[in-house]
């Protein structure tokens, strides 16, 4: 397991050197400049905002002052906001993006796997049909539909709740967790019901049921270890998604959060930012990716048996 | 015990989602106090402010967000009269004028004082603009120093000798400006941010004068000499200003302090105004215009604000040779129907405009050759070469990614194509993928917009020198550049600048590089309690004299 996990590290060294490479590039590339402004500048003003972020340095010699200061885990300054280095940016936004994929998180795999547990009980039944026509309507509603509705009804029409904002009042938080967990309730619903389904028809289930067992404790003790391995595959890329934050929900419910500095460094031309933001999350999906991999492994005895070479 | 099972589990399942429903609701009870309701017992502004500032320092920062906020942080050597923006005293009690209009002599006020309780003297004043003019600092808005004597040479890095530039504090509080000609708008631009003192020991003690974004303007660093002073700085959250106990004026201050909010989304933000989030937004929506108008007229904002709407048309003839024609460019301005933009498209009180400086602009006012004629514009295409539109080119009509430029340009696209049988292919670009093509003259028109930056028709016309970064479109006069460079500078009167620049207009929308489609107007959201918040054609919210009354 150990050796797994090193082994699994140490492949992430170049994906990540291959992320920073071609993002740097690519980056470049694109038309556009990070001190271009519908003002124009005189031409000394230009060279000195060049000089102060090594724009007038050859491309390969930007590239290796980048990685340097990369290693040393300085992302560098950010070209949009002056006076704030992107670590900063990364420091004030990820916590909030943290928190929120949480809450998001805790409401997909409640709703989720309740409903999809629920509906692997009795399938083909009013039972399946209901809570998964649910969680289609779940992975077809776009969050920037139900967002502003959720805010229609529970914060301007009801006023419950409210409608932005993070950490002012208790209540902010419900609005833009529900709205981001929505669409991944449904995909957890989805998995937990179709690994359910395949795992209550497996032999030691009827084992269990012909031993005389309760249906929870099956369900509960026998049938949801198995039956989660798709769910739980599925929730490590799904949390480092979260993590890289959603830029519709922040802008509906008005989130500090990572998704909309990811979003405007990409229109601002804000070559530090978006670098950082994205090996961040480059970072993100390959450590998550890892964890769900490690937890399927903890989970599936098959799996277990292989990479530790025992019973 | 399967029926008992299904009865327990559908208990379970539910009480779980009533569990977490139940525990977040109740979560979101408790004090439900709104911003409004609050801030107007607290004597807090809450403040929609469009975008997360960039950055404080005056001398650096070019957005409206920033100067929203330096607006309440700082004041120059002259504030402004909140509705006429006309020049009242400042940090300097009093000025004289020289006979010839080029000499400035600044009384600094005695009892003037930073937020810390350092006197304010002409030598910060003197100190902060040589900063700002610094050629190492990169200020976007040197170009606000230029009528200053030897202040373009000195920006640019050709004078090293901050004293050959026409700035000296004679003693401890007179502050003499020289300039190359009269200005008479030169108070004027003493209100503008760039024009902002800044704190000397302040940024000397965060890094070099020159240097950009120290940590000088953070909480607890930042000093300042405006009406409030920095309190809090959350980023992407809120930025709080509190009343400063320094200031010269501070008993007549009726706010005590201000929340500036980034509300990067309008439609957001109208509904945090509809919540009682905010007293002021930015923005609002095009679609919620008409509503508040019927609804809530008393809370829309929405008078004229000095900026112009245009097309650039590119005249070098590289992309489209028809557009190289003047009469092929005035048949496309008489085409557009700038009523039916305004009124049925941009619907938000905008005003067609036939010049490019919008009327009354400093009591600036132009005759302009320009009008809706489509039959004239015919004449003029068929003079032209192009009876009927035929032989002309396709043209391709650029402008940045953005619902409400594509309305317009839809628009203008089907009246080229009913009144002139033009052809008109739409291009939308994102921002800076825009910027990028409109320097590299790689377009034939494209969307354009220009904001004053002071009250004065200078600022609309000195675009449109020969090379002018913000020219972009080719077009060169020399005549033009005489009257604005040199002849209008040296008018000994008003009028007869005021003149000089007609003519130089009239230069500009005979020849039409641009053509002007309609004047701006603001559109935001302004609570009842809110008060003294007067409309001003720049739109500068001079927080001073804003209160807070309970409309309960």
């Amino acid at each position: 397991m150990l050796r797994f996990t090193l082994t699994r590290l140490l492949q992430a060294i170049p994906v990540l050197l291959a992320v920073v490479t071609i993002t740097f590039f690519l980056v470049r590339a694109a038309p556009g400049d990070p001190l271009s402004s519908d003002k124009s500048m005189p031409p000394s003003v230009l060279r000195a905002l060049e000089a102060q972020y090594n724009l007038d340095q050859p491309m390969w010699q930007q590239f290796t002052g980048y990685v340097g200061n990369l290693l040393q885990g300085d992302f560098g300054p950010s070209f949009k906001y002056p006076g704030r280095s992107v670590n900063e940016l990364i420091a004030a936004g990820l916590p909030t993006t943290a928190e929120l994929g949480l809450y998001a998180m805790l409401v997909a795999i409640l709703i989720g796997i309740s409903a999809g547990v629920f509906a692997a009980l009795r399938p083909n039944t009013a039972q399946d049909y209901i809570p998964m026509s649910a969680a289609m309507l779940g992975i077809c509603m776009p969050s920037f539909l139900l967002g502003p509705l959720l805010v229609l009804v529970f914060g301007l029409w009801l006023d419950w709740l409210p409608i932005s904002g993070w950490g002012d009042t208790p209540g902010d938080k419900i609005l833009p967790a529900i709205t981001l967990g929505a669409a991944y309730a449904a995909y957890v619903a989805r998995l937990s019901r179709g690994g359910m389904l395949e795992v209550m028809s497996q032999d030691y289930i009827r084992t269990a049921r012909a031993k005389g067992l309760p249906q929870w404790v099956i369900v509960i003790k026998h049938g949801l270890r198995g039956g989660l391995i798709p769910v739980v595959a599925f929730l490590g890329p799904a949390f480092a998604g979260l993590l890289s934050g959603s830029f519709v929900v922040e802008t509906i419910f008005q989130i500090p959060g990572m998704g909309r500095l990811y979003v405007q460094g990409a229109f601002n031309r804000d070559y530090t930012l978006i670098m950082g933001t994205t090996v961040l999350f480059a970072t993100l999906i390959i450590l998550f990716n890892l964890l769900s991999d490690l937890l399927s492994v903890w989970l599936n005895p098959k799996l277990r048996q292989q990479y530790q070479g025992s019973k | 015990m399967a029926s008992f099972f299904k009865v327990h589990h559908r208990v379970h399942i539910f009480a779980l989602l009533i569990l977490t429903v139940s525990t977040l609701t109740l979560g979101g009870c408790g004090s439900h106090e709104s911003n409004v309701e609050r801030g107007n017992s607290e004597k807090i502004l809450y403040w929609g402010n469009g975008t997360e500032p960039q950055e404080l320092d005056p001398h650096i920062t070019t957005g409206v967000p920033e100067a929203n906020i330096q607006f309440a942080l700082f004041e120059g050597l002259v504030t402004q009269a909140p509705k006429t923006l006309d020049p009242l005293p400042g940090m300097a009690e009093s000025w004289s004028v020289s006979d010839d209009g080029k000499v400035y002599t600044f009384k600094i006020r005695k009892n003037a004082r930073w937020s810390n309780g350092d006197p304010l003297t002409a030598d910060d004043f003197a100190w902060s603009l040589w900063r700002a003019m610094h050629p190492k600092l990169g200020n976007q808005y040197s170009y606000m120093y230029y009528p200053i004597k030897n202040a373009q040479e000195f920006s640019e890095g050709t004078i090293k000798d901050f004293s050959e530039v026409g700035v000296s504090a004679t003693d401890g509080n007179t502050l003499v400006i020289e300039l190359d000609n009269a200005t008479p708008y030169f108070l004027g631009l003493l209100a503008h941010h760039s024009y902002y003192p800044v704190h000397r020991s302040t940024i000397e003690a965060f890094g070099e004068p020159w240097e950009r974004g120290t940590q000088w303007t953070r909480p607890g660093n930042m000093v300042t000499n405006g009406p409030f002073r920095l309190a809090d700085w959350k980023l992407f959250k809120h930025i709080s200003v509190r009343k400063n106990p320094y200031y010269y004026d501070t008993d007549k201050v009726a706010l005590n302090g201000i929340q500036f909010i980034p509300t990067e989304n309008i439609t957001t933000e109208e509904r945090m105004f509809r919540a009682g989030q905010l007293h002021v937004t930015n923005e609002l929506p095009q679609d919620k215009i008409q509503y508040y108008r019927d609804n809530y007229p008393d809370q829309l904002m929405n008078k004229p604000y000095l900026g112009t709407y245009f097309y650039r048309i590119n005249t070098r003839g590289t992309t489209n040779k028809a557009l190289s024609d003047q009469r092929v460019r005035h048949a496309i301005s008489m085409a557009i129907n700038r009523d039916q933009i305004t009124k049925k498209i941009t619907k938000g009180g905008e005003t067609s405009s036939y010049t490019l400086t919008p009327p009354g602009t400093a009591g600036y006012t132009t005759t302009s050759p320009l009008e809706y004629n489509p039959e004239r514009a015919r004449e003029l295409l068929t003079e032209a070469g192009y009876p009927d539109g035929n032989g002309l080119p396709e043209i391709e009509l650029l402008y940045n990614s953005s619902e409400s430029h594509r309305k317009i340009a839809v628009g203008v696209q089907q009246m080229l194509k009913k009144e002139l049988n033009i052809d008109v292919r739409l291009r939308n670009e994102d921002w800076k993928v825009y910027l990028a093509s409109e320097n590299a003259g790689k377009y034939q028109m494209s969307r354009a917009s220009w904001i004053g930056d002071y009250l004065d028709p200078n600022t609309f016309l000195d675009l449109w020198i020969t090379g002018g970064g913000n020219n972009r479109t080719g077009w060169s006069n020399k005549e033009f550049d005489s009257l604005i460079l040199d002849q209008a500078p040296a008018a000994q009167t008003q009028e007869e600048r005021f003149a000089l620049m007609k003519k130089a207009e009239a230069i500009l929308l005979n020849e039409l590089p641009v053509i002007p489609i309609y004047t701006y107007s603001t559109k935001y959201l302004v609570h009842p309690s809110v008060k003294g918040l007067d409309a001003n054609l720049l739109d500068n919210p001079l927080f001073k004299y804003m209160s807070l009354e309970d409309t309960e």
